[in-house]
Order: structure tokens, then sequence, then C-alpha cells
């Protein structure tokens, strides 16, 4: 365990240290600005506007950070044959992987962090005050967040097997897919043809699904989020992120460094 | 209890794209490395000496035969504990100092925080990098890289240390320090495994050596051993020999290379300097030196690569060496 808190915490400084990380972030945190002067032009919808471009600034940056990092974590190791020295050492292949992981779901959340501060800062600026119901932003938050657990486990995984841009690829088409999960199956239901309609099953549960864990509209609404979501965005993250984080030790268990 | 020993180690690398052949990199190889000693696995580029030390750290899978270390299986993560590795070319983190990369390397090993820096400080200042610390790792040089691999490659007080071309990148001040560090590590009771292609180090340093060539061991010896193995040629010099006398020694010497009025005579079999003395002693010419050359590890790896020796520059020789006749 030690080892793996030790890994992790070298790959939250080597993240930290990525200047790519610090513009994304600064971009982000000018896309709030932004929102506000969109908000003021959009009368009666001020919050609206401010809550829906913020959310979706948090998310998108998140997801830009979780791909561009997580497509070398693995890679760049064995690129540059860091991974030598360290798998040398007494540490197994899935405590380097899951410190990986680990490391850079830190990363996310210190950033998530401070792009929800800066978002916060945004909407006390726009209304001059902040009440309890602002919080239901930090449900639509959690929920970004669980997805990029998600999207890294994804890059991870691709970071085992392939390069960087292949892996950034492939993370991005499994994300959009992943969003659009549930319109494929309900094509499949569509087209009364029993084949596809099992085989877009099948996708459906074989893909991740992302379109759940998108709550930005009814947040920036107002409306409530049913507490079951809360539950089953959770379990179904922490099973998902199971699998891929395993499907990235197995690669790996079997991995040559040549 | 042996350091490490391997039984028929094998190993298939697969390329191509299409229709992926094996190429053999390792071919059965039987090594057997006793505790204490600095043991040195020689050969040239592509031998199998980077092959064999990936396996022995479980970088690389044996295609089969078996290997173990320090009486453990290679898989043991716990044995990791006890030893110590330098990469070849070693590449470190960039964005850290060397302070934080040996702290990250001490973390892995589960060292205490006290224990830990106690031990950096010991190791940096050894290595001679005790001013260069907090320096980012990109800039330091190739050298002093390979220099901090020594280092976290010694974190853990191994009781087995092995270096992958551990001279690689250091120059002559550094090589000698690396050198005086080897030695020191073994009078530390501590197993030195290095793989080289610099026999001139093997031979300072090794108790034991193994060759390698095309994943073949091609001989494996005490040092002592293999050095006293005979003489490989003797060296006889003359003074003002005589056009004459040199025509004749031409058919019982390998170079004949004058400098001066001397003249250096390499007679390569022994049963041939008695005659070449005699042929001296008739023509009545003075004989500077007779001096027999051991066989250097030089000698046997050349011997043991199935090549020979190459000879002196021709444009120094008295007369051109007639290649019908030499060696006759």
């Amino acid at each position: 365990m030690r080892r793996v808190v030790s890994i992790a915490l070298h790959t939250f400084k080597e993240s930290v240290r990525e200047r790519v990380l610090y513009n994304l972030i600064v971009f982000a945190l000018l896309l709030m600005g932004a929102a506000i002067l969109f908000g003021s032009i959009s009368v009666g919808i001020e919050q609206i506007i401010l809550v829906n471009l913020g959310l979706s600034s948090i998310s998108v940056f998140g997801l830009l950070m979780a791909i561009f990092i997580g497509i070398g974590l693995v890679w760049k190791e064995i690129e540059r044959r860091s991974i030598y020295s360290i798998l040398s050492k007494p540490v197994r292949r899935a405590e380097f992987v899951v410190g990986k992981y680990c490391g850079l779901l830190l990363t996310l959340l210190v950033n998530t962090a401070i792009m929800t501060a800066g978002f916060y800062a945004a909407l006390f600026y726009q209304k001059r005050s902040l009440s309890v119901a602002d919080l239901a932003v930090l449900e639509a938050v959690y929920f970004i967040l669980l997805q990029l657990a998600l999207v890294v486990g994804l890059a991870l995984f691709f970071s085992c097997i392939s390069t960087p841009i292949l892996s950034a690829v492939f993370t991005l088409c499994l994300y959009i897919i992943g969003n659009l999960s549930a319109d494929i199956r309900w094509f499949g239901q569509e087209t009364g043809s029993a084949v596809v309609e099992k085989a877009t099953a099948v996708l459906y549960y074989l893909l991740p699904n992302f379109g759940d864990f998108n709550v930005i509209a009814q947040v920036a609404h107002g409306e409530k989020i049913p507490a079951y979501l809360l539950y089953s965005n959770s379990l179904y993250a922490l099973l998902y992120g199971t699998i891929l984080v395993s499907a990235a030790i197995l690669v790996l268990e079997e991995r040559e460094f040549r | 209890m042996l350091a490490v020993e391997t039984s028929d180690l094998t190993k298939d690398y697969y390329v191509g794209f299409f229709r992926k052949r094996p190429r053999r990199a390792l071919d059965g190889l039987n090594l057997r490395v006793e505790r204490g000693e600095v043991f040195g696995l020689l050969g040239p580029n592509g031998a199998g000496k980077t092959t064999t030390l990936k396996i022995l750290l479980r970088l690389v899978f044996p295609t089969s035969g078996t290997a173990r270390i320090l009486g453990r299986e290679l898989d043991d993560v716990a044995m990791h504990a006890r030893v110590g590795y330098l990469p070849e070319n070693p590449y470190f983190y960039d964005h850290l100092t060397a302070q934080e990369f040996m702290n990250y390397a001490g973390e892995l090993f589960g060292l205490r925080s006290a224990e830990r820096q106690r031990r950096i400080n010991r190791l940096l200042e050894r290595l001679g990098l005790g001013a260069s610390r907090d320096l980012p790792l990109r800039k330091f040089s190739k050298g002093m890289v390979q220099r901090v691999g020594i280092a976290q490659a010694l974190i853990n007080d191994p009781e087995l240390v092995f270096l992958d071309e551990p001279m690689s990148g250091l120059d002559p001040l550094g090589r000698r320090e690396v050198r005086d560090l080897i030695l020191e590590l073994k009078e530390e009771g501590k197993t030195i495994f290095f793989s080289t292609h610099i026999l001139s180090d093997a031979e300072v340093l090794c108790d034991r050596v193994a060759i390698l060539n095309r994943g073949r061991l091609q001989g494996c010896g005490e040092l002592g051993e293999i050095l006293s193995l005979g003489v490989a040629v003797t060296e006889v010099v003359l003074e003002n020999p005589g056009e004459e006398l040199l025509k004749e020694l031409r058919l019982y010497t390998r170079s004949v290379v004058q400098t001066g009025e001397r003249v250096r005579l390499e007679v390569p079999a022994e049963s041939d300097v008695a005659r070449v003395l005699a042929l001296v002693v008739r023509h009545t010419a003075k004989i500077v030196s007779v001096n027999p050359v051991k066989m250097s590890l030089e000698d046997y790896f050349m011997a043991q690569m199935g090549a020979t020796p190459e000879a002196p520059p021709s444009r120094e020789a008295v007369n051109a060496p007639d290649p019908e006749r030499r060696g006759k």
C-alpha cells in the first residue's frame, strides 16, 4: 500500500509540473469569466447560462487533462525506460498501475476543486450572494469527477498497449460513443431486427455509458437530481473503473520491456 | 547459497510484422555466480548481456529455462528488496531533482524517512553529486545521470548489485571513481554482476567473467585462470639487425616493427623462439630484450569470438610482411 501511495504522489507531482495543466486551468477560469459576460446579456437566464457554461468548462477541461495526461501515464515510462528502475525494485506491476491511476485521479481532483472554486467565485460575482441551493452544483461536479475517473481508466488502459496519439483517439472515440450509448440502444430497438437489437444491447452494456453522468442541464435549471442516480452512478463508476484498471494490470503483467 | 544461478535460460524475441518469427537472443545460458564476487558478463553488442539482466530483473520473461537470485525465484517481490539495478543508458524523471528521485527510490524500498535521508546524503556525497542534489535531472550531464543511476541502485544497501554497462557515458575520472566504488562494494561483501564491453574494466574488476556471443555462452571462468592460460606471443627486440637477418626472421614472426634503430618482432609459436634467437646469434646482432607476453583478457575474448588479434599497421613494418610466408 505504501508503494502505491509513493507512486501516486510521484505521479501527482509529475502532473502538476506539466505546463499544459496550468494552461488548461487558466482557459477554464477564463471561460467562466466569459460565462458572466454571456449571462449578463441573457435577460432572466443569467444563472442558467453561468451554470451551464461553468460546469461544461469543468467537464471539458477536466476531460482534456484526463486524456492528455492519462495517455502518457504508462507509455512515457516505457518509452523513456524509467519503468526499468521502478519495476526492478520490490514493486508489483499491479501496484505501479494502481499508483499511476490514483496519482492522476488526485491531480484531477485538485484541478476540479480549483475550477469549482473559480465557478463559485463567478456565481458569487453574478448573484452577490451564495445560497444552500447552490450546493446542488457539487452533485454535477461529483458526476463529472466520476466520469473523469472512467476516462482516466480508459486512457491508462490504452497507454499500456498503444502510442499516445492512438490512445488519445481511442479514448476520445469511446468517450463520444459512451455519451451516445443510450441512443445506440434505442436505434437497435427501433430497427425491429432481433440481431441488431441484441448487438446494440451488447454494445450498450460493454461500452462505458457516460450519458447518466451528465446532469449539467438539470442542475442549471434547478431540477433535483434523483438519489438513486447518485448511488447507481457511483457504483457504476467503481465497477467499470475497476474493470478498466484490472485490464490495464493484465496487459502490463504480460508486457515485456525490451 | 549462490547469488545468481541460471539453468538453460533461453529467450526468443519475435520479430516481423505480419509473419512473426523467433530470433534467439539467449540460448541455454547456464551461470553460477558465487556470493561476494565481482562477476563480469562480456560480449559484443547484441550478445545477450542486457537480455540476461532484464530476465533476472523480470523486465522480460524467459522462453524456457529457470533462474534464481539469492536462492529465490525471480517473481519473489521480497527478494528484489535485496537487489540493486542500474539499467543501460538510464533515464530518470526530468522534473525531479537528484534528492527527490533518490527519495522516491528509497520510498519504493519502504525505507523510513530518517534512514532514507541518511543514505541519500551518504550516496550522493560518495558519487560526487552532493553539490548538485537540488538540480533537476534534466540539467544533468550523461555522466551525472549515470552516477544518479548507480546511487539509486545502492539506496537499499543491496546484497547483490546488477550494473548494465556502468562505465557508459563516464569520463576517465568518473570511470576510475566507479571502478573504486565497485571494489569498495566488493570489500563490503556485496556481489556485483555487471555487463560491459570494455575489457580493461573487466580485467581490473572481475573475479570471474562469462563471455557471451549471439546469445551463447562462449566461456566462463576465473580471471586468474584465463590470464595464465599461456603465452600469447613472444616479443623480441633487436638493435640494427640488418636486412639479411630480417628476411630470414620473417619466416617465424607475425609482425616486424622498426622504431629508430630498434626492431620489434612478434614470435607467435613458442617453439620458434629458440630458432629466432639462434639466427640472431649467428648474425651477431644485438638482442635488447626477449619478453613472453601473456594472454590478455582481450586475446581470450577474441579467441572466444573466433577472431584473431589484429596485426600492427603495415606502414611501420620494415618490409611489408609476405602473407604467404606468415605463420609458417
